[in-house]
């Protein structure tokens, strides 16, 4: 825990944040998303609301999002459930902020896959670049966190970066990604080499006669 | 009904049993953590694992895994050591060996369980987790490092208690217990969680390092904060009762007792008269016993009046009684004046019990959770479990369960709105609670009578009727005559010329300013400050006695300790006077008394439910007016004991003060 996430004082979150509410399109979608489910179990939609104030709280301050208290409860009345209850979920998932992220919230996988396949490299990268783990860098650009698997392993190492996942980085490849994201320039999304989503490195390795055209494999069993 | 072999033995389970349950019927001690009879149930301490066949060959949870017919248990085989060994293994991995100094050694499940399910030594030595601290109200201690996350805590504070402000958050090895946002828990409840909690990560602050379990003599005793009537264990050393904690009746308080009735015993140290006084000069004096007696006598004329307080029992209202004669006798201190010719139509008719299988329940003015937070659990498990409906004329106020108001307007009661009166049609077993914020009005006991009547609330066994009280004393006081016809105001206007006050601290005594006031009692609250003479009595620690609850059950408590300095048992006080007053009280011990008490109220003689039978008065139904608000302000500082307790004045300064300056600010 001594990595826990400092949440920012209460009385100030509260000042600035008592008076969150969905904007008009947002609004919308939430009620999408309560509609989903019947009556009386309106609860269930609080993962997509919590997501969706998050964003929302984003937008308005230029950031990937972070959830303050207030929003919690503003979530939690607005499905009519106990404030713990909507607490205990943002707590629960990683995917939810507990303190402020910078514009761009970086999420190195560290897990076996990457590990062997040099998440090292990547995270010495993000250092380079003067990225803290658990911090975020003082113009407000970058916050680095350290991840559990993100279930790409096929194309490790990875990071998340806000919704996109960048894929078979090296620490060149990597520091190229914060430069082009600090720049404002616009980036690759995905494999980082010259690949396909997760389809072989270097073209098939199976199935080859079906690249061209098709081709009926069954006189070959 | 499945039949399951446990250790080859066979036995007939009922339907829908659990293994666990299965393998208690059988006689086998299941270990386990998590699981709780009156909790739903959760999984995941792991601790109650039996080896099943049919089934996986593996060993597998049984407080979760439903007994079917032909299972064959194995609770003492190789696998299920092995597992439990296991598990007690991972659960001491992060909990730390400080059992010397932590408050739950000697009760604590986990050091029992380990000592008889676990390895010898430890293999673990890395570091130990450790976790902060959470604040959960000036009841509940915590150290939260030994928690090993069995969830009762969560679990009751969501199903019993109803007020869902406990949570786990994070996950994983992070995962903590905590009250939201590390705030005081504002259940009335809270302390049952120490209770309930299988290590020592909460315990109860205001008994934090004072006793070992060990060390404390044990006695059975009943409360007296409020009519429930809980049954409790006094737990004393020398002459001190350190701690209450109650006992399992599942007719009255189930396993629970609220936080009044734990933590208020330190109020019995505090404020005590351990000596007779005598009025001299618009002075209280401290004088021996003979000379308060001689200033009784000085105006004995024969008879006299007596108020009983909330606290007293029978036994002390009935020697009073028989010293003073039955015709100015009054318990209802802060001046009800309800109709009591008929006690079935003052009782809670359908029982505390019986309440949990109401259907629709119409709330009279009555704060049920500040009034008897144990009759509110029932009505909260039969709107969650059973789906119950409440509805309430009365000021909105928080129940922790769903209540339609009906707005405080009395006359609801003679014209039910639509949906009552449709809930009501379709109702099986509805119910009627009226208390005593309802009572005060003219005409609401004969208009929510004449309801009853009505919507059928009377089903062949089944009786909807209910007056809630909320002294201790109340009901037993009724059964003895403690109902002056019009209430205390017109005992006043009779101008008595002696009075006896049994513990009456909510008294309006300006009414009885020509009055020659004895307090009989055992705090210096109110009363004592208004005497013109104090004998000081035993509280309901200190005295064995009789208290009937407000459904009019009859229970005995027994003493702990020794009343304090020349205090002296409240019966023995009047048979001492009546030799001074010349007026001999005829029995000289205790058994003496309550043989003669019998006597005269037969079933105060026998422990149980009193038959009152069912008798309607005939009663004025015409009613208006509205409930204006309800009679508990503050449920900390209800009665002397409370009011003398640091524990029950730190609850009310921060959970019924603190709130409202907190509600304030934001």
């Amino acid at each position: 825990m001594a990595d826990a996430v400092h949440i920012p004082d209460e009385a100030e979150t509260r000042a600035k944040w008592g008076g969150f509410a969905f904007n008009k399109a947002n609004k919308k979608t939430a009620d999408m998303y309560v509609a989903r489910y019947p009556a009386g179990r309106q609860q269930s939609a609080v993962m997509a609301l919590l997501d969706l104030a998050q964003r929302q709280v984003g937008e308005e301050t230029k950031t990937q999002g972070w959830l303050p208290v207030p929003v919690i409860e503003y979530v939690a009345a607005y499905l009519g459930m106990p404030y713990m209850r909507a607490y205990e979920v943002a707590t629960f998932y990683t995917m939810y902020n507990l303190a402020p992220v910078g514009r761009f919230h970086v999420q190195v996988c560290g897990t076996t896959p990457c590990m062997l396949r040099g998440s090292d490299d990547v995270m010495a990268a993000c250092k380079n670049r003067g990225l803290v783990k658990g911090g975020t860098t003082p113009d407000g650009l970058f916050t680095l966190t350290e991840v559990e698997c993100l279930g790409a392993c096929a194309n490790a190492p990875m990071v998340q970066i806000n919704d996109d996942n960048f894929e078979d980085l090296t620490y060149d490849s990597m520091s190229a990604l914060l430069d082009a994201l600090a720049n404002d320039k616009p980036v690759k999304i995905g494999p980082q080499i010259d690949r396909q989503t997760s389809c072989p490195e270097g073209g098939p390795t199976t199935l080859k006669e079906m690249v061209k055209a098709n081709h009926d494999y069954r006189k070959d069993w | 009904m499945p039949k399951v072999t446990v250790d080859g033995l066979e036995i007939e389970v009922p339907q829908g049993a659990t293994v666990l349950q299965a393998c208690e019927l059988a006689g086998k001690e299941i270990p386990r953590f998590c699981y709780h009879e009156r909790l739903s149930i959760a999984g995941n301490c792991r601790m109650c694992l039996v080896e099943v066949a049919p089934g996986p060959p593996k060993p597998q949870a049984s407080c979760a895994l439903p007994a079917t017919e032909g299972q064959i248990i194995k609770t003492d085989s190789e696998m299920v050591k092995k597992a439990r060994e296991g598990v007690m293994e991972f659960l001491l991995i992060n909990h730390p060996l400080d059992c010397p100094i932590c408050d739950q050694g000697g009760e604590c499940d986990l050091q029992d369980q380990s000592v008889a399910y676990g390895r010898g030594a430890s293999r673990y030595d890395e570091n130990k987790r450790a976790v902060t601290e959470k604040y959960m109200g000036p009841i509940v201690k915590t150290v939260m490092t030994r928690c090993i996350q069995c969830t009762r805590c969560v679990r009751f504070a969501e199903e019993v208690a109803g007020i869902e402000e406990i949570g786990a958050i994070y996950r994983g090895e992070n995962m903590q217990i905590t009250s939201y946002l590390e705030r005081a828990v504002t259940s009335e409840l809270s302390g049952n969680v120490v209770d309930l909690c299988p290590v020592g990560a909460l315990t109860s602050k205001p008994y934090a390092f004072n006793a070992r379990p060990w060390e404390l003599k044990k006695t059975p005793a009943i409360d007296v904060m409020d009519a429930v009537g809980t049954n409790i264990r006094l737990d004393s050393r020398g002459r001190a009762v350190l701690r209450a904690v109650p006992r399992i009746n599942e007719d009255v308080n189930e396993e629970w007792a609220n936080d009044k009735t734990r933590h208020a015993v330190d109020g019995l140290t505090h404020r005590r008269l351990d000596k007779p006084y005598v009025r001299k000069d618009g002075k209280l004096v401290a004088v021996s016993w003979q000379e308060a007696f001689e200033a009784i006598k000085a105006n004995w004329s024969g008879e006299a009046a007596v108020v009983a307080g909330d606290m007293v029992d029978c036994e002390t209202m009935f020697a009073a009684r028989e010293l003073a004669g039955n015709a100015m006798l009054e318990g209802r201190q802060t001046g009800l004046a309800y109709d009591t010719s008929s006690l079935s139509a003052v009782n809670f008719n359908t029982t505390i019990a019986g309440i949990e299988n109401a259907d629709v329940i119409l709330l009279v003015g009555s704060d049920l959770r500040r009034e008897a937070p144990l009759v509110n659990t029932r009505i909260q498990k039969a709107v969650r479990k059973k789906g119950a409906k409440v509805f309430a004329i009365g000021p909105e106020t928080d129940l922790t369960y769903k209540v339609e108001w009906l707005g405080d307007d009395l006359g609801a009661l003679s014209k039910a709105p639509k949906a009552l009166a449709d809930a009501l049609k379709t109702a099986e077993r509805p119910a009627i609670i009226v208390g005593g914020g309802a009572l005060r009005y003219e005409g609401v006991h004969g208009a929510a009578l004449a309801f009853a009547k009505k919507y059928k609330l009377f089903k062949d066994g089944w009786n909807g009727f209910n007056v809630l009280h909320f002294a201790a004393a109340r009901m037993g006081g009724l059964m003895l005559g403690y109902a002056f016809d019009g209430g205390i105001k017109t005992l006043a206007a009779k101008k008595p010329k002696l009075a006896f006050f049994l513990g009456a601290d909510e008294v309006d005594y300006s009414l009885f300013a020509k009055t020659f006031k004895v307090y009989v009692g055992h705090h210096g609250d109110n009363g004592a400050a208004n005497a013109d003479v104090v004998l000081p009595g035993a509280a309901y620690s200190e005295k064995s006695g009789t208290w009937v609850n407000l459904e009019g059950r009859v229970q005995r408590g027994e003493r702990a300790v020794f009343p304090p300095g020349d205090a002296r048992e409240d019966w023995a006080i009047f048979r001492a006077l009546s030799d001074v007053l010349g007026k001999r009280l005829p029995f000289d011990s205790l058994d003496e008394l309550r043989a003669a008490m019998t006597k005269v109220v037969s079933s105060l003689g026998q422990e149980g439910l009193a038959d009152y039978g069912w008798a309607e008065p005939k009663l004025d139904a015409k009613v208006s007016g509205k409930i204006a608000d309800y009679p508990i302000k503050d449920f900390y500082l209800t009665n002397s004991i409370c009011r003398a307790s640091p524990t029950m004045q730190r609850c009310s300064s921060e959970l019924v003060h603190g709130q409202q300056w907190l509600e304030a600010a934001e």
